[in-house]
């Protein structure tokens, strides 16, 4: 099969980056937006959009029949899912594959092993991944005694959850009864299942993720990614490979994906997560997230290869086109997510009119993003205008050419997160590499 | 047909080694600025121009519409009002199928939880504001209301 009319059912900077690539290799890039959406500058860029319904996520992004009918309609020879939505979603995996249609992505089964986080713990386990010490809890009753054995503080984690949604952590069981009705309900609201489980919550720990290949015989990996800048569980920058990381460590936790794709017979790309304990010194496997990630920017930028190119040639049935000898990693990449929100105002979304979006250019600065003056910011959905990314020979010229390049940014119009990756790039502790998850919040602080 | 990463590369080489510290690119697809920035380096600026090419445009019943602020202004005398933070999706229940967090005739305090607005994926709880009993809930259930919308009104326990 070849994929000459692909269906993209997403929007914002995955759809314009997904396009750029369909562009590249002469595919028919085909646009499925809700009402919302259909003068974005997806819209604009893509050959065709069909409206999938009204601009709720329900009603539009997430509904598996809408983006079904509309492959159909369009005569796709194959669905990209992007990230968020429907990505993860066996079920419109199984929908495609019925309808003779390709999935950009997994198996439904190696979804659905996947997207039930307890699931995955088990796969990990079986292929001989470390897992932080935890289980499930039904209600508040089970969650306190599964928290004593565990011993506090842990992290409330939705089981169908996923990008750190519905995540809390709480130290004391007061903080666990306060916290696990608003996880539960988050857990339901955005995946519809309000299941949760626990983990112990490591204090000082890095998140540092391995980027996976596969066609389902083959996997190979592509390096580590250090996404430990988080607030509130989610990412604001990243940065490939992770910095200051002892050789064997970093051996090892390539080995270790590479293990949990090989016993999955993964198919298309994916993400292990780990979380490295700075204090025990050892690694944790967190969760496997099975679709393409919003930093992958920064493993093209070492590894030189377009990522979503490799996930067409997967989805055509392709055998893998480059192996493990021939992936060269070079150089550092960081990339910063630059989203509508007052950092200063509790990261207040802000949604709205875009009056001005001016972004740096040159040699080693990439810009993925979905904005341009005029552009109607929407509040239904995520906060991300557009992700800046950097490549150097090494971290240090990363970071100045990252600080020269948000110097020249400006966007205007709506509340941003820009100034704040200014302040971030400027901080000694960052600049270090290596910092912690628990390093965000600091920073915060200091900022009052 | 818009320009490539490479293209605006190649661009800027020759752009680097002129006099020039502009560029203004326009076709009917796209508008392309790149400008020499003052402390070195450039900046470029991106518009897709074209008009998107829609197969099926929705029927214009099925579009909600954001309640205006004032919506729902005139009952109740000697009412408080409580008023979306931001423009989102307001809910009366934590989660779809769960009973709703109050019910006309509810008594709350000034930190019950009365409704929750979801902006961009953040779910933000709507604070009572005061105590009272709840006198009328103005929004509709999974509707779009405008920042500063009113929600819901409560009318305050006498002093």
């Amino acid at each position: 099969m070849i994929v000459r009319r692909l269906l993209i059912a997403n929007r914002g900077e995955i759809a314009v980056r997904v396009i750029r690539t369909c562009r590249r290799l002469g595919i028919t890039p085909i646009l499925a937006a809700s009402s919302a959406d259909l003068d974005s500058v997806a819209a604009r860029l893509a050959h065709e959009v069909v409206c999938l319904g009204p601009p709720r996520s329900l009603d539009s992004y997430l509904n598996i029949d809408a983006v079904v009918a509309a492959a159909v309609r369009v005569r796709a020879d194959a669905v990209h899912p992007g990230y968020g939505f429907l990505a993860e979603n066996p079920r419109l995996a199984a929908a495609c594959e019925a309808a003779g249609i390709a999935f950009v992505g997994p198996t439904p089964a190696q979804l659905a092993a996947l997207g039930d986080k307890l699931n995955a713990r088990r796969h990990a386990v079986a292929a001989g991944l470390p897992v932080v010490p935890g289980g499930e809890a039904d209600d508040l009753e089970s969650a306190r005694t599964l928290a004593a054995a565990i011993g506090y503080p842990v992290l409330i984690k939705a089981v169908a959850g996923g990008g750190g949604r519905g995540m809390r952590h709480a130290h004391t069981d007061a903080e666990l009864e306060q916290s696990l009705p608003r996880a539960m309900a988050e857990a339901a609201a955005a995946f519809g299942d309000g299941r949760i489980y626990l983990e112990r919550f490591v204090t000082a720990g890095r998140h540092i993720e391995v980027q996976l290949l596969g066609d389902g015989a083959t996997v190979i990996h592509l390096g580590t990614r250090d996404c430990s800048i988080q607030r509130r569980y989610q990412k604001l920058l990243e940065e490939a490979p992770a910095p200051g990381l002892a050789e064997d460590l970093r051996a090892g936790m390539e080995a270790a994906a590479i293990a949990l794709g090989r016993h999955l017979g993964y198919r298309g790309l994916g993400t292990v997560e780990f979380l490295f304990d700075c204090e025990g010194g050892r690694f944790y496997f967190l969760e496997m997230n099975a679709r393409i990630q919003v930093e992958h920017p920064v493993t093209e930028a070492i590894c030189g290869r377009d990522l979503v190119e490799e996930q067409l040639a997967v989805a055509e049935g392709r055998r893998l086109r480059l192996s493990q000898d021939t992936v060269r990693l070079a150089g550092h990449a960081i990339e910063c997510r630059l989203n509508a929100e007052d950092w200063l105002d509790g990261f207040r979304p802000s949604p709205g009119r875009v009056t001005c979006a001016r972004f740096a250019a040159g040699e080693g600065i990439r810009l993925d993003g979905h904005v341009q003056a005029d552009s109607q910011i929407p509040p239904y959905y995520d906060s991300l205008l557009a992700k800046l990314i950097v490549h150097g020979p090494d971290r240090p010229a990363a970071l100045a050419r990252m600080a020269g390049a948000l110097e020249r940014c400006e966007i205007g119009g709506v509340a941003n997160t820009l100034p704040m990756h200014r302040a971030l790039l400027a901080h000694p502790a960052f600049a270090a590499g290596g910092v912690t998850t628990g390093f965000f919040e600091r920073f915060m602080a200091e900022q009052a | 047909m818009d320009l490539t990463d490479h293209d605006v590369r190649a661009i800027l080489q020759l752009l680097d080694a002129s006099v020039f510290d502009e560029l203004d690119l326009e076709t009917d697809a796209f508008k392309l600025t790149l400008r020499r920035a003052h402390g070195g380096g450039w900046t470029r600026e991106d518009r897709a121009l074209k008009r998107p090419r829609v197969l099926e445009v929705p029927p214009a019943a099925a579009t909600p519409h954001a309640a205006a602020p004032g919506a729902g202004a005139g009952a109740g005398a000697g009412t408080l009002e409580v008023r979306s933070p931001l423009p989102g999706t307001f809910y009366r229940a934590p989660k779809p199928g769960a009973a709703p967090f109050v019910e006309v005739g509810v008594r709350v305090g000034p930190q019950t939880v009365v409704a929750i607005v979801e902006t961009m994926k953040l779910m933000n709880s709507i604070h009572a504001g005061a105590a009272g009993c709840i006198a009328e809930i103005c929004a509709v259930d999974g509707e779009m209301v405008a920042q500063h919308a009113l929600l819901l009104r409560i009318q305050p326990d006498p002093p």
